[in-house]
C-alpha cells in the first residue's frame, strides 16, 4: 500500500488553536477532518503537506439544529450524521438521499460535510446541494467570522474561498416552509463518484413554483447550480412540460468533460434527465404525493 | 511523535511518525494482523477497524489521530476463548472463503447487529457496501450476518 | 461421512485474524523491497541516478537492470517461451513496468527513496490499440529479440477450415459480429508478495510467496539463479484468493531473492493495489470476430472465428505449452455442429503481459462468450427465442463421450435436462410474459441465457505441460499409528477450502473421519510435486490422486486385516472405515485398529511393507468437462443506462459434489465476476499508454450492492474417467456467466435495434449503444 511523504502533526484543541497553527506553519499546511479526500491523496503523493493539522477534538463543531430561520450544520458533523439527522430529512430529503449515495457507509463513520466541502472536488455530492439549496458558508479566521453564499464559495477544482489561516466552521441552509426536495444520481457502481447527479428544491405556492433550486456535481456546472433553469422555473406551474424545459436549461448549462465515466454528450443529457427526475420528485415530496 | 490508546481494552502506547497509517501501526508495530490491507485508494475495505466502536478504514486514518481513542480489531471479536456469533455465523454459513476480507466484514457486521439486531436482506448489503470480497459473492456474507441475528447468544463452540 | 456439507476445517483461524498470509510473515532481520515503475507505456532509458537514493540513511541497496545483467538476471524466461524484462535495461515497454528496486529498513523509507531516483526517459511512440500492432510502419515493441522487425507472436489455428469454409458457402444464415472480451484483472484483494531469504551460512533459499504453484516456482528459480533445486524452499501461506493472478512469477519476486543474495537478510516486496492492477497478470483482451452458419429453421452447421490476441509487452501467458492460445477451441460450446475453425494470432502491445488469468480455464472465458453470444445474436437473426435456438442444438446426452470439431473429448453431460431445469427455476415463460408486458409500456427487460461447456483439470502430461513440466501431480498418505493421516498434496489452497474438501476425499475411501485428515500443502519441503492449482485441476487431478492414494491405503489395510485375522485379504469385505471376514460381521479390523497393526510386529505376507502410507502421481486421461446453464434477468433504466441484475439463475453440473457447500461457494463468487465484468470491470488505455484502471476507484469490482441473491441448482452427471466422477467446478461460473448478463441487457435492448456492445455494459456504454454507437472499451472514451 502506499504511504505518504513525511510530515508534522498537531491537534487542535479550539478554532482558534487550529487558526493559530494554520497561522504558524503556513500556506503548507492543511486541517485534516476525517481525512478520506485528504489522506489517499497525500499515500499517493497527489497531495502533500508540512504538517496536518487534526481537527477532529473539535466536537463542538459537530451539530445539526435548527437555528432561527435556518438549519445550523457544523463543519465537523460527519456524513453518517447528516444521513440519520431527523431534523434534516424532515426538511430537505436532499440530505438523506445524496448522504445514501455518498461513499460508503464505514467512510460515512469519518468523513465531514466540512471536508467535503472544502476539498471541492467537481464531482463532490453535498456542493451540489448546497448550491441547490442556496446554502450559506460560515468561515472563521482569527478576525472574525465571515459568510458566503454556497455559490460563490466553489472557486473551481479544489478551489475554495477558504483563505490561507481561515476555517470553514458551519453550513446554513434557509428553511423553506412547503419545501420538497430530492437527489438523484447516477454512478458506474455503488460508492463511486457521479457520472453526474443533480439535486433540487422546489416551493410551491398557489399551484406555482415560488422558488427552485437546481443544484449540478461532475458536470462542470460552474458553482454547481443552474441558474437560467431556475429562472426559468420560477413563477411556473410545476407541469412536466416546464420541468422539462428548465432540465433541458440545466443540461445545456453543463460543461461536462469527457473520461472513463462517460463521454460528454452522455453527461449532458444525464444533466438534463436527473434535473426532470429530481424536480418530479422534488413537486411530488412538496404536494406530499410521495411518502 | 508519542501516542497513546488503547487496543482492544489494553494500555498501548508508542513513539511513532506522524505519517504512519493505523493499519500498519496495529499490524506492524502491534503484531496484530488479522487487520488486512488490500488497496491504495480506501475502496476494499479489509482494513476496517473498529474506532470507538464504529468501523472505520485503518488504512485512511493516521495511527496518531488515533491517539486518545479506543480501537478494536477482529482479535477482539472472540471472548474468553469464545466466538463472538458473527465468527460463528460467518463458519456456519460458509462466509468466508480465502478470509482476507473476512475480519473487517465480521468487524462492520457486530457494528451494525449492535445498532439493528434484526437487519434484512437490504440493511446487510447497504452495511457492507464499502468493503469488498472476491471469493464469495456476498451470499453467504448475508447469510452468516442473518445467522448471528437470530443466534445472538454465544452458543458457538470454543474457539 | 466423507461426502456431504461439512463446515469447513480451515474457518477457525480466519475468523479469529490468525490467518498466515505472506504480509503477516515476519524473519527477523528482514529488509523491506520496493520497486521504481516506468510513467512511460514505451521509451528508451537513457541514464538511472540511484545514488542520492543509496544515500538514504536507511536503505541498504538499490538494484538497477545494468547490475541484474552482470548477474544474467535482467532477463528471465516467460511461462510462454518468451523472456521478460526483471529490470528494463534498454527499454521500458509498458507503464509500470520494473525499473529499479530499493531496499530499505523499512516499507516507509523503501518508498521515499524511489522518488530519490533519477530517470532519464526518451519517451518513443508507443502501441495501445492492439488493432494496429501489426500495421506496417507500427513502432517496433521487442527490439531485445534479434532479427525481430514487428510486433507478431504467433499465429495458430484448430478446426478444419476447409470443411468450414464449404459448410458457410452452403448455408441458408450466416451472422458474423466483432465482439471484444476486455482487458480484465483478478484483482484478488490480497496483492502478490515474496519474502526471499537466502541463508548466508546453509545456502538454502527459502521463499514465502503468494504462488498458486509452488513447485513450479521452485524449478523456475533454480533455473533462472543457478541455485541448486534441492537447496530451494517455496512456502505458499494462507493465499488471500489467486484467480490466475498469483501462478507466476513477477519481477517483484526475483528482486527480492537478488536482493536477499546481496544483502544476506530476508527481504521482503509486497505490491501495492496499482502495481497489481498495472503490471500482474491480466486477462482476457481478445479481439474476436465470430461467424456462424445455420438453416433456416434454426440448425446450427458451423461456426468461425478469427481472434487478434493482445499478450502485452511480453508473452508471459500462463498456460500449457502446446497451447498458445489455451483451449480457446473450445469455442464450438455445448453445440451440435458440422465444421469449425478458428485463427489466433497474438501481438505484442505496450501493455503488461499476461492474458490467461482470471478463472479463464485457459481462454475458456473467451471462447464460451463468442459462442453464447453469437448464438443469441443468430437467435435475433431468425427471430427465434434463443432458449429454444439452443435446446433445438444442443448436444444430446447419447452422444457423449463426444469429440467436438476442434478434437476435444467430452466426457459426459446432460445438456437439455440443465436448460430445463434452469428455466424452470427462472419461471422463463413468466419471464417472457412479464417483458411483453413492460415493453409495451416503453420498460426495458432482460432476459439472458447461456449455456456452457467448460474443460478443467490440466491435463494428461503426455498433452499437456508448462515448460517441459507434465501437468500430472503427486499425492502422499499417510496414517499414524493411532490412525490419524496426513495427507500431503501438491495443489494448494487460495480459498478452495481444500483442507476440508481433501480430508472428506479420504474419509470417503477410508473411512477415516475428516478431523483426523490434515492436509498439508503449499510447501515445497513438505509436499509432492504438483503443477499448482488454477484451471479448476485441483479436484480433477489432485483430488483424483488423493482418492488412488487412499484406495492403495486401504487395499494395503486389508492386506494387513487379513494378517492380523489370520484369513486370506479375499475372504474380507469393507464397510467405511472397516475390513470384516465375510458372513462374522463382528469379527473385523477398524482402519484405525488396521494402522497400529501397520506399525507393530505383526507378521506380514512376503513383499508387504509395514506402515500405512501410499503415495501415487496422478496423471488425468483426458480433462473434465463441467457444464450449466445459465438464466440473467435485468432491468435497464432508459433514461440514464443503468443496468441492475434483478436475478440470476445458475444450474451447474461437476458431477458428484464432494462438499456441496464448497461448491455453492465458488459458484456465487464466479457469478459475481460477471456481473463485474459484464457491467464495470475494464482496464482501458488511452492513446500515450497511460492505463485508466490503475487503482480501485477506476477498476471498479462488484459489491454487495449490485449482486442479486443468486438462484442455484444443480444436475449431477459424474465424469466416467475421475476415480471419484467428479468435475471441476472452481471457473464454471465465470466461465458462464458474463455471456448471460450481456446476452440480457442486449435482449432488454433489442426494442432500440441493439445488436452488440462491448463489456463492460456501463450506463454511458449502454446509453450509447442506445444511440446506436457503442464504444470500443478498450481505449478511452472519446
Amino acid at each position: 500500500m502506499q504511504t505518504p511523504a513525511p510530515f508534522e502533526y498537531e491537534r487542535a484543541t479550539s478554532v482558534e488553536h487550529a487558526l493559530a497553527l494554520l497561522e504558524r506553519y503556513g500556506p503548507e499546511s492543511r486541517v485534516v477532518a476525517g481525512g478520506h479526500s485528504l489522506l489517499p491523496m497525500m499515500k499517493l503523493r497527489i497531495a502533500s503537506a508540512d504538517c496536518l493539522i487534526d481537527i477532529n477534538d473539535l466536537t463542538d463543531l459537530s451539530y445539526i439544529r435548527v437555528d432561527g430561520d435556518h438549519l445550523a450544520i457544523g463543519a465537523m458533523t460527519r456524513h453518517a450524521q447528516v444521513l440519520a439527522s431527523a431534523v434534516l430529512g424532515e426538511h430537505y430529503r436532499i440530505f438523506h438521499d445524496a448522504e445514501r449515495v455518498i461513499a460508503d457507509p464505514v467512510v460515512r463513520n469519518r468523513g465531514t460535510v466540512g471536508g467535503s466541502l472544502c476539498q471541492a472536488d467537481p464531482s463532490e455530492d453535498l456542493s451540489a446541494v448546497c448550491s441547490a439549496l442556496g446554502a450559506t458558508c460560515v468561515i472563521r479566521s482569527s478576525s472574525g467570522t465571515r459568510t458566503v453564499p454556497a455559490r460563490e464559495f466553489h472557486e473551481g477544482p479544489y478551489e475554495t474561498a477558504v483563505g490561507p489561516a481561515e476555517m470553514l466552521v458551519e453550513v446554513r441552509v434557509p428553511i423553506r416552509s412547503g419545501v420538497g426536495s430530492a437527489y438523484q444520481k447516477v454512478e458506474r457502481r455503488a460508492g463511486d463518484w457521479a457520472v453526474a447527479a443533480v439535486g433540487a428544491f422546489v416551493t410551491l405556492s398557489d399551484g406555482v413554483v415560488s422558488d427552485v433550486g437546481i443544484g449540478l456535481t461532475a458536470v462542470g456546472a460552474p458553482h454547481f447550480c443552474a441558474p437560467e433553469a431556475e429562472d426559468s422555473l420560477r413563477a411556473k406551474e410545476p407541469t412536466e412540460a416546464n420541468l422539462a424545459a428548465a432540465a433541458a436549461l440545466a443540461a445545456a448549462s453543463a460543461r461536462p468533460q469527457t473520461d472513463q465515466r462517460g463521454p460528454d454528450d452522455y453527461k449532458r443529457h444525464l444533466a438534463g434527465e436527473l434535473t426532470l427526475r429530481a424536480l418530479r420528485r422534488s413537486v411530488a415530496r412538496a404536494t406530499g404525493q410521495e411518502a | 511523535m508519542q501516542v497513546a490508546m488503547t487496543v482492544n481494552g489494553d494500555e498501548v502506547t508508542a513513539d511513532i511518525e506522524p505519517r504512519l497509517l493505523l493499519v500498519h501501526f496495529i499490524r506492524e508495530n502491534l503484531r496484530l494482523t488479522g487487520t488486512h490491507w488490500g488497496c491504495d485508494t480506501s475502496n476494499c475495505g479489509s482494513c476496517v477497524v473498529w474506532m470507538d466502536a464504529e468501523p472505520v478504514k485503518s488504512c485512511t486514518v493516521l495511527a496518531v489521530m488515533a491517539s486518545g481513542h479506543a480501537i478494536r480489531t477482529v482479535e477482539d471479536l472472540e471472548v474468553d476463548g469464545v466466538l463472538d456469533p458473527v465468527q460463528q455465523g460467518f463458519i456456519n454459513e460458509h462466509g468466508l472463503q480465502c478470509g482476507f476480507c473476512t475480519p473487517g466484514m465480521m468487524l462492520t457486521a457486530r457494528a451494525l447487529l449492535d445498532r439493528t439486531p434484526d437487519p434484512d436482506e437490504a440493511q446487510i448489503r447497504e452495511a457492507i457496501s464499502g468493503q469488498l470480497c472476491r471469493c464469495t459473492g456476498y451470499e453467504n456474507i448475508v447469510r452468516s450476518i442473518r445467522w448471528a441475528a437470530e443466534h445472538p447468544t454465544a452458543e458457538a463452540a470454543p474457539a | 461421512m466423507g461426502f456431504g456439507r461439512m463446515l469447513r476445517k480451515e474457518d477457525v483461524r480466519f475468523v479469529r485474524g490468525k490467518g498466515t498470509f505472506v504480509d503477516d510473515v515476519h524473519v527477523p532481520g528482514m529488509l523491506h523491497g520496493a520497486i521504481l515503475r516506468s510513467p512511460h507505456a514505451h521509451a528508451r532509458i537513457r541514464s538511472i541516478d540511484i545514488s542520492a537514493a543509496e544515500a538514504h540513511p536507511r536503505v541498504k541497496a538499490v538494484i538497477t537492470g545494468a547490475f541484474l545483467e552482470t548477474m544474467n538476471l535482467a532477463w528471465m524466461p516467460t511461462l510462454s517461451q518468451d523472456v521478460q524484462a526483471v529490470l528494463a535495461t534498454d527499454k521500458v515497454r509498458f507503464q509500470g513496468q520494473e525499473v529499479a528496486f530499493v531496499v530499505a529498513e523499512d516499507r516507509y523509507s523503501a518508498r521515499d527513496a524511489l522518488e530519490l531516483i533519477d530517470v532519464d526517459y526518451e519517451p518513443l511512440a508507443p502501441v495501445i490499440d492492439a488493432r494496429q500492432a501489426l500495421a506496417p510502419g507500427a513502432p517496433v515493441i521487442r527490439d531485445d529479440l534479434a532479427g525481430k522487425a514487428d510486433n507478431h507472436i504467433f499465429d495458430w489455428e484448430a478446426g478444419d477450415e476447409a470443411a468450414t469454409s464449404q459448410v458457410f458457402a452452403t448455408a441458408d444464415v450466416v451472422v458474423s459480429q466483432d465482439m471484444l472480451y476486455p482487458r480484465v484483472h483478478p484483482a484478488s484483494i490480497e496483492t502478490c508478495g515474496t519474502i526471499a531469504s537466502l541463508d548466508p551460512v546453509t545456502g538454502k533459499l527459502t521463499v514465502w510467496s503468494t504462488s498458486q504453484a509452488p513447485h513450479a516456482h521452485r524449478v523456475l528459480y533454480a533455473i533462472v539463479t543457478g541455485l541448486p533445486e534441492q537447496k530451494i524452499q517455496i512456502i505458499s501461506p494462507d493465499i488471500g484468493g489467486g484467480f490466475g493472478g498469483k501462478v507466476g512469477i513477477y519481477p517483484g519476486y526475483v528482486l527480492a531473492v537478488v536482493g536477499s543474495i546481496i544483502t544476506g537478510k530476508p527481504v521482503k516486496w509486497v505490491e501495492d493495489r496499482s502495481e497489481n492492477l498495472m503490471s500482474t497478470a491480466f486477462a482476457r483482451d481478445y479481439h474476436m470476430h465470430g461467424e456462424i452458419a445455420a438453416t433456416r429453421d434454426g440448425k446450427i452447421l458451423g461456426l468461425r472465428v478469427d481472434v487478434l490476441a493482445d499478450h502485452g509487452a511480453f508473452n508471459g501467458t500462463a498456460q500449457p505449452t502446446k497451447f498458445p492460445a489455451g483451449f480457446f477451441h473450445i469455442f464450438t460450446g455445448s453445440y451440435d455442429l458440422q465444421a469449425a475453425h478458428c485463427k489466433v494470432t497474438g501481438v505484442y502491445t505496450n501493455k503488461a503481459p499476461g492474458g490467461v488469468a482470471y478463472a479463464c480455464s485457459f481462454r475458456v472465458t473467451e471462447a464460451v462468450y463468442l459462442v453464447e453470444r453469437m448464438v443469441d445474436i443468430l437467435a435475433a437473426e431468425l427471430g427465434v427465442d434463443p432458449a429454444e435456438l439452443r435446446m433445438k442444438n444442443l448436444l444430446r446426452p447419447e452422444q457423449f463421450p463426444y469429440t467436438s470439431p476442434t478434437g476435444w473429448e467430452y466426457d459426459s453431460g446432460n445438456y437439455p435436462r440443465a436448460l430445463d431445469l434452469a428455466m424452470e427455476i427462472a419461471g422463463y415463460a413468466d419471464l417472457r410474459r412479464e417483458q411483453a408486458e413492460k415493453r409495451e409500456r416503453g420498460e426495458l427487460m432482460g432476459i439472458g441465457i447461456s449455456f456452457f461447456t467448460e474443460g478443467v483439470g490440466a491435463g494428461p502430461r503426455k498433452h499437456m505441460d508448462i515448460l517441459g513440466l507434465g501437468m500430472a501431480d503427486g499425492c502422499d498418505l499417510r496414517v499414524h499409528p493411532t490412525g490419524k493421516a496426513v495427507l500431503r498434496i501438491s495443489c494448494q489452497s487460495q480459498g478452495q477450502g481444500h483442507e476440508t474438501t481433501f480430508a472428506q476425499i479420504v474419509a470417503q475411501e477410508t473411512g477415516i473421519p475428516p478431523e483426523d485428515v490434515e492436509v498439508v500443502h503449499g510447501d515445497t519441503d513438505a509436499t509432492p510435486f504438483g503443477l499448482g492449482t488454477y484451471g479448476s485441476r485441483s479436484t480433477p487431478v489432485s483430488g483424483a490422486a488423493a482418492a488412488v492414494a487412499s484406495r492403495r491405503v486401504r487395499d494395503k489395510a486389508r492386506i494387513i486385516a487379513a494378517a492380523s485375522l489370520e484369513c486370506s485379504a479375499d475372504d474380507l469385505e469393507w464397510e467405511q472405515g472397516r475390513w470384516y471376514v465375510k458372513g462374522d460381521h463382528e469379527n473385523g479390523r477398524t482402519i484405525q485398529e488396521i494402522a497400529f497393526l501397520s506399525h507393530s510386529d505383526l507378521d506380514l505376507p512376503e513383499g508387504v511393507e509395514g506402515h500405512l502410507d501410499a503415495s501415487t502421481v496422478y496423471s488425468p486421461p483426458n480433462l473434465t468437462y463441467p457444464f450449466g446453464a445459465y438464466v440473467c434477468v435485468v432491468d435497464v433504466d432508459p433514461g440514464t443506462g443503468q443496468v441492475k441484475v434483478r436475478r440470476f439463475i445458475a444450474v451447474d453440473d461437476c458431477g458428484p459434489r464432494i462438499n456441496p457447500m464448497i461448491v455453492e461457494g465458488q459458484v456465487h463468487g464466479g457469478l459475481a465476476d460477471g456481473v463485474g465484468m459484464a457491467l464495470m470491470q475494464v482496464m482501458a488505455f488511452d492513446e500515450v499508454g497511460n492505463h485508466l484502471g490503475g487503482s480501485f476507484m477506476d477498476y471498479l469490482l462488484p459489491t454487495s450492492m449490485e449482486c442479486p441473491s443468486w438462484e442455484t441448482g444443480q444436475t449431477v452427471t459424474p465424469s466416467p474417467h475421475h476415480p471419484l466422477g467428479v468435475k471441476g467446478v472452481g471457473e464454471s461460473a465465470t466461465v458462464g456467466s458474463p455471456p448471460a448478463i450481456v446476452n440480457a441487457v442486449m435482449d432488454a435492448l433489442a426494442p432500440y435495434g441493439v445488436r452488440h456492445a462491448d463489456m463492460p455494459l456501463t450506463p454511458a456504454q449502454v446509453w450509447l449503444a442506445m444511440q446506436g454507437r457503442p464504444a470500443r472499451t478498450d481505449l478511452a472514451f472519446t
